[in-house]
């Protein structure tokens, strides 16, 4: 009796611990491509794709830059880093720190899906250093995902 | 691990953690941007138009004059003077261009306008041409045309893997004698002329295109309203040049 109802307990907390673990360590992919792409609007002007072409067009267009000059890509590495951080602190257990996760990279979810649409049908140049960063964040929201799904599971077969 | 009740052993981990990787993109951030800069450096001595002439352990300590007599457009007595470094081939420098071309209407005599080079073949591989087409343009006194022509245009021939016979098209349209155009390319004057550019450059630490000085002075544009804020900088160089 004590193992039906403890069992289920340790796979949620197994499969919610690796979603997290995964979840930070995307974040950090996500982080690293934002600084880049910061670092290249602050010091230079123009970005070197080296799989596809279209960066210079991408970044340089005004879409790239928030009212104040702000590079989008600075409020991206803004964001990951406050999703490796939430992932970090959900991942250690304190579980306030799951809501705002999953707000936040709902919110990525929908700017990412914003962005693939201005290159893919305004621009119609696509950037690979975006590109990565799209993927990360569509990893990212798989994985909460399919933690939720997990967890819901591991609920059913506790109340079984 | 309990997910729902952190252990006080293992409290304050995750803070720790965030904080090290904090620091770790803080250091990151500021180890790219130099690289950045030594990367740019790089590929304008690393170009195929130098030899030995700009090499990294060439490279010159005090301002270089750059191609004389330079590429100028407006009142050599202006009392405002705007030095562009560009690219031919750099979207920001295109887009730049007519914005450029407005201010210079609107100064007029207040104003002199010298471009000099600063291809980066590194990032833009029809760059290095442009500017030989440029200036092969200008021995025979169409230097101004071609580049308004390869800025106007260059969203056409940027990513062409034959640009140069665009680059001949231009030519042809500004009725330049073709035969002289062709030798004058790859020429050791132009190159030099280019080179003497990309040498100034280096000598005043320029890093990327455009990059603007006015009356002798760099000037770092904002990313927003940077062509008010450069309206407003001519403005207080000719009230300066008044007093």
């Amino acid at each position: 009796m004590k193992n039906r109802e403890t069992a289920p307990e340790r796979v949620e907390s197994k499969g919610s611990l690796t979603a997290f673990v995964i979840a930070a360590a995307l974040s950090l992919v996500g982080l690293a491509d934002a600084l880049y792409l910061t670092v290249q609007h602050v010091a230079g002007r123009s970005v070197r794709c080296t799989v596809i072409t279209g960066c210079d067009e991408v970044l340089a267009s005004p879409y790239a830059v928030l009212p104040g000059g702000v590079p989008l890509a600075a409020l991206g590495a803004l964001a990951y880093f406050a999703v490796f951080s939430l992932a970090t602190l959900a991942a250690f257990g304190y579980g306030w720190a799951r809501a705002p996760l999953a707000v936040l990279v709902a919110l990525m979810l929908a700017t990412t899906l914003g962005l693939l649409y201005l290159q893919a049908f305004i621009l119609e140049k696509f950037c690979e250093f975006c590109l990565l960063s799209a993927a990360v964040t569509l990893s990212l929201a798989v994985v909460l995902i399919a933690k939720r799904r997990l967890r819901g599971r591991a609920a059913v077969v506790d109340a079984a | 691990m309990n997910p729902k009740k952190p252990q006080s052993s293992k409290r304050y981990l995750p803070i720790v953690i965030i904080i090290a990787v904090f620091a770790v993109a803080i250091i990151a951030f500021l180890i790219m941007m130099r690289s950045f800069s030594d990367d740019a450096r790089k590929a304008r001595l690393d170009q195929p138009l130098t030899s030995s002439a700009a090499r990294p352990d060439s490279r010159p300590r005090t301002p270089q004059p750059g191609a004389q007599p330079p590429h100028e457009r407006g009142d050599a007595s202006a009392a405002a003077t705007i030095e562009e470094f560009g690219d031919f081939q750099c979207p920001p420098c295109g887009s730049f261009h007519p914005e450029l071309k407005k201010i210079e209407a609107d100064y007029g005599s207040r104003l002199r306008v010298v471009f000099r080079h600063l291809p980066l073949p590194q990032i833009h591989k029809n760059a290095v041409a442009a500017a030989q087409a440029a200036e092969a343009a200008g021995r025979q006194g169409r230097f101004w045309q071609m580049h308004d022509m390869l800025y106007e245009n260059q969203s056409a021939w940027e990513k062409a893997t034959d640009a140069s016979s665009m680059f001949t098209s231009y030519a042809r349209s500004l009725n330049l004698d073709m035969q002289r155009f062709a030798g004058d390319l790859n020429s050791t004057d132009v190159n030099n002329r280019i080179r003497a550019d990309m040498m100034r450059a280096e000598s005043l630490g320029v890093t990327g295109t455009p990059t603007l000085f006015l009356n002798g002075r760099e000037m770092t544009l904002p990313s927003s309203n940077a062509i008010q804020y450069l309206r407003g900088q001519i403005d207080a160089a000719l009230a300066e040049k008044k007093q």
